[in-house]
């Protein structure tokens, strides 16, 4: 008898048969996650979670005889009550001998597994992509990584390639013909063995001949070495700049009065969702948190989504404190600037031509992408009726006419917010086709 | 040794690899001297729940080819078993020689105990001595034989391509069921033999390639032959569909023969675990009971130990009666653990009823002899039929029901009572026939002067007919896999009327 001890080998098994069963079923499992995503909270957009599709696409049929019709017969165990002879009423939807199957029917209908959270995301993210990766920023340290850049003739003897060099010193010594070892032996031999003999003056000649052509080349052996300085390699290594993309994420959001718990709800969840999308394409990703009402200031983020401050409602003070910002620790040619902003639409007519300037000519120029949603009170409006714009909304209408990276949606549900950055970033190339078209 | 003063083998819950050695040395005397067991080699492995998981979505073979099926079952199995809806088996018997069982690592040494009972000894002694497993299982080349599966199909899906291997690996699981020999035919098979042939056919097929065949001017046709030799040439009618394709579709790649083959031969290696599911698992609950009962009255487990073996021994034989909640058909080991443990009483302390219905060994004694005839000698439905006493239907309580699809009520053929008894015990067995639940479908002929269409037969029983949307999508598969018309006639044998068709056109 053996006992073997399988614990440590390595796991995951089924890891091949697991993907290419979501694959299988990619389209079912990504119509699931997106509706899983409807009752999910953003926080925990990155957490694994059960998910169900329809069994349809992902059945093995066989050849089975069907569930009803026909005679049937069963043996049934914990007879109390009946008689041979006695009548049953068939069970309204049993398939024939009246045995409980109610707990199977609802399984029957949707297949349930668990997605990792890996799996969940990348289904997720999956034709979603970042409008504007251009701007990356080589880094100085940090970034270097060292790579093997085949061989030198000199370095340290702990990169010596041992191979290589001896790879070398073949050749030398074949180009050189350094003699080998068993032609000096050879001749060794040979004399030694015409030594005794040698009797005549051809041999005598011809032993002589030998000495000295042994006495050649053991000259041409000592000096033709076997390795020489000459053949040493080194395995070279070269540092290689590593491209490291960095993004900061400007939240501005309006805390005047006029901004109910819903609307800031709303905001949250899509800074929440625009970070996470960030974050997949960006090693590292600061976020700066600005709010304002009719004076901004830069915070927390718990201050951010939980305070209410009085006052007015001046838009381009948020869009100087972040000038301001930017100015001082975020340099354009360093960072890549996304900007998000919620707002109520509320602002001062008169703030709005500033907005407008402020926007295009110092924000946009230096930002890859901004993104505003209008968030709305929870109850849609009413379909049919105009739906009135606000202030902000009208002047950001101008400004985004004549600008690609500029994105702005109204949101009044969260169930809307998927969409909306889900069409906010959309891939690239379908952008520009139906920009062309 | 004394057995009244032997110190137990273990006290706390804690198992190390010695104990397990002495788990085992302690079981097998048990084993071969009092319940004559007959067992191959023992190779017990230890692993840990994720890999349970593991060997459950491959049907509980160590290797097998990837295929998307195996990762349903295993997230279906993963989601169960994560939010706590099944636990896992306990250990895990794999029919091959050496036997290999599983243990898991959670187990405590209790469990480790009965695991070892059960699986190293009542499997292992089921697998070697049963007639079907012996008729129709290899084990000695089997793993070797999922070995060569493995690196076969993993070598087609290099070639030519994931998409085409998994299509036909589709079709081929589809048939999987119709591609068993149900009876034995004289060639005893020899799996290790088989990964060698097919490398031999390979390298022939190599060596005597040569592209001037391919200009050969097609010569004259062959005159028409009739039916009855047409049929008889390609050995029709045949039930067993993977096969038929195998040796005859036109239109296959050898490679797509050979994995059609090692389906075929992989579904016909399970074919005994599904006709004998009863058996054995009665044949191993029931040598659990007795080794652990014994190990217990020499004093080796604790009556703790013993009671937590009892309760977990209870909880497997457990029987719900049929309007019970969690009723869910009748449960194999209940079935079968009742069936054997009647025996030995039979055997040991038999009433009068028990004399008229078993005389061949009523009040024998030798209760293990008697089991080690029947586990060596019966499959589930023979065992039911042959050993399901009065005593056990009464205390079972069965009844027997009829659904007659013309009388718009179910009725009570038969319970528990000196009539019904042998209605009772016939039916139930007749409910692990698997020829019987399963469609009795054959291919009867080949238009061979005309389209090619295949024709199929499926005699309906019961007046049952074929699941149609599963029956439409597996026919497509076999008109894929034929390349011509699939032809499927349900017909009544009694008045060969047809009761319904299935016609589909190959899709390439």
């Amino acid at each position: 008898m053996h006992v073997i001890d399988r614990r440590l080998n390595p796991g995951g098994r089924s890891l091949v048969n697991r993907q290419r069963f979501l694959r299988r079923a990619r389209a079912s499992v990504q119509q699931a996650v997106r509706e899983s995503l409807r009752d999910r909270s953003i926080k925990d957009i990155d957490k694994e979670g059960q998910i169900a599709i329809p069994r349809g696409g992902i059945g093995e049929p066989t050849l089975r005889r069907a569930g009803r019709g026909g005679d049937r017969e069963r043996v049934l165990p914990g007879n109390r009550e009946y008689l041979a002879g006695d009548r049953i009423r068939r069970p309204p939807a049993g398939s024939g001998g009246g045995g409980s199957q109610a707990g199977e029917g609802e399984a029957e209908d949707s297949f349930r597994f668990v997605l990792s959270r890996e799996e969940f995301l990348e289904l997720f993210l999956d034709d979603l992509e970042l409008p504007d990766l251009a701007k990356r920023k080589l880094t100085g340290v940090q970034a270097a990584a060292l790579h093997r850049v085949g061989f030198t003739t000199a370095g340290s003897p702990a990169n010596l390639s041992l191979s290589r060099t001896m790879q070398k010193a073949l050749s030398r010594r074949l180009a050189l013909r350094r003699p080998s070892r068993a032609e000096l032996e050879r001749m060794e031999a040979e004399i030694a063995a015409l030594e005794p003999v040698a009797r005549s003056d051809g041999e005598r000649r011809r032993l002589a001949d030998l000495v000295e052509q042994r006495a050649r080349l053991g000259r041409r052996l000592a000096r033709i070495a076997y390795i020489d300085p000459v053949d040493l390699r080194y395995r070279h290594f070269t540092p290689v700049p590593r491209p490291i993309a960095q993004a900061v994420m400007f939240c501005l959001m309006d805390v005047s009065g006029s901004m109910t718990e819903h609307m800031k709800d709303l905001a949250k969840r899509f800074f929440a969702l625009l970070h996470l999308f960030l974050t997949r394409c960006y090693e590292q990703v600061e976020v700066v948190f600005i709010h304002h009402t009719d004076r901004a200031a830069e915070v927390d983020e718990n201050t951010f989504f939980h305070s209410t401050v009085s006052g007015g409602t001046l838009v381009s003070s948020a869009h100087e404190e972040m000038l301001k910002v930017v100015a001082a620790r975020y340099s354009p040619e360093d960072w890549n600037i996304y900007v998000a902003q919620a707002s109520d639409g509320d602002n001062l007519v008169r703030d709005n031509p500033e907005v407008v300037g402020l926007l295009t000519r110092a924000i946009l120029p230096i930002s890859q992408y901004y993104a505003y949603i209008e968030v709305g009170a929870e109850e849609a409006p009413i379909p049919g009726a105009a739906d009135t714009a606000s202030d902000l909304w009208a002047a950001y209408e101008e400004v985004a006419r004549g600008c690609g990276h500029f994105a702005m949606r109204k949101v009044h549900h969260r169930r809307e917010i998927y969409p909306v950055l889900h069409e906010l970033f959309r891939k690239r190339g379908a952008v520009e086709a139906a920009a062309a078209g | 040794m004394n057995p009244t003063t032997a110190q137990p083998l273990f006290t706390t819950s804690d198992w190390d690899f010695a104990l397990i050695h002495r788990i085992h040395d302690a079981i097998e005397p048990i084993a071969r001297a009092e319940l004559g067991l007959d067992t191959y080699p023992n190779q017990i492995e230890i692993i840990s729940a994720e890999q349970m998981l593991d060997a459950y979505a491959s049907t509980g073979m160590p290797l097998f080819y990837k295929h998307w099926s195996f990762g349903k079952q295993f997230v279906a199995n993963e989601a169960l078993y994560r939010k706590g809806l099944r636990g896992l088996a306990y250990e895990l018997v794999i029919n091959s020689n050496p036997c290999i069982s599983y243990l898991m690592q959670e187990n405590s040494a209790t469990m480790q105990a009965l695991v070892i009972a059960h699986a190293a000894f009542g499997h292992n002694h089921f697998f070697k001595n049963n007639y079907a497993f012996r008729q129709w299982t290899d084990a000695e080349g089997i793993l070797d034989y999922m070995d060569f599966a493995k690196r076969y199909i993993a070598e087609c899906e290099e070639r030519h391509g994931h998409e085409a291997v998994e299509r036909l690996l589709d079709c081929a699981h589809a048939l999987m069921h119709q591609g068993v020999h149900r009876h034995p035919r004289v060639r005893k098979r020899n799996l290790a033999a088989e990964a060698a042939r097919e490398a031999e056919r390979a390298a022939w097929r190599e060596r005597i390639y040569d592209d001037l065949w391919r200009s050969l001017p097609a010569g004259p046709k062959a005159a028409p032959v009739p039916a009855d030799e047409r049929r008889q040439a390609l050995g029709l009618p045949q039930e067993n569909i993977l096969y038929f394709l195998e040796k005859t579709a036109p239109r296959l790649q050898p490679w797509q023969r050979e994995v059609l083959r090692i389906v075929r031969l992989i579904a016909q290696y399970f074919y005994p675990q599904r006709q004998t599911k009863v058996m054995n698992e009665g044949c191993a609950t029931w040598c659990h009971y007795r080794i652990m009962t014994r190990l217990h009255e020499q004093h080796l487990i604790t009556d703790g130990a013993f009671l937590e073996f009892l309760q977990s021994h209870t909880n497997v034989v457990s029987q719900p009666g049929y309007d019970a909640p969690h009723f869910a058909g009748f449960n194999p080991y209940a079935v079968g653990f009742g069936i054997m443990q009647d025996i030995a009483r039979i055997c040991d302390d038999p009433t009068e009823e028990d004399r008229a219905w078993f005389p061949d060994f009523a009040g024998t004694g030798n209760a293990p002899a008697v089991l080690r005839d029947a586990w060596a000698n019966y499959r589930d439905e023979s065992f039911i039929a042959q050993f399901l006493s009065p005593r056990l239907i009464r205390e079972w309580r069965l009844f027997h029901v009829l659904d007659r699809q013309a009388q718009p009520e179910l009725e009570v053929a038969a319970i528990h009572d000196e009539r019904g008894y042998r209605a009772i015990r016939r039916a139930l067995a007749r409910e692990y026939d698997l020829a019987r639940q399963e469609p009795d479908i054959q291919i009867v002929d080949v238009d061979l002067a005309g389209d090619r269409a295949l024709v199929l037969h499926h005699l309906v029983a019961d007046g049952i007919l074929l699941d149609q949307e599963d029956a439409r999508l597996v026919m497509q598969s076999l008109a894929d896999l034929w390349g011509y018309e699939v032809q499927l006639h349900e017909r009544d044998p009694a008045t060969g009327r047809n009761l319904k068709s299935h016609v589909l056109k190959a899709r390439h």
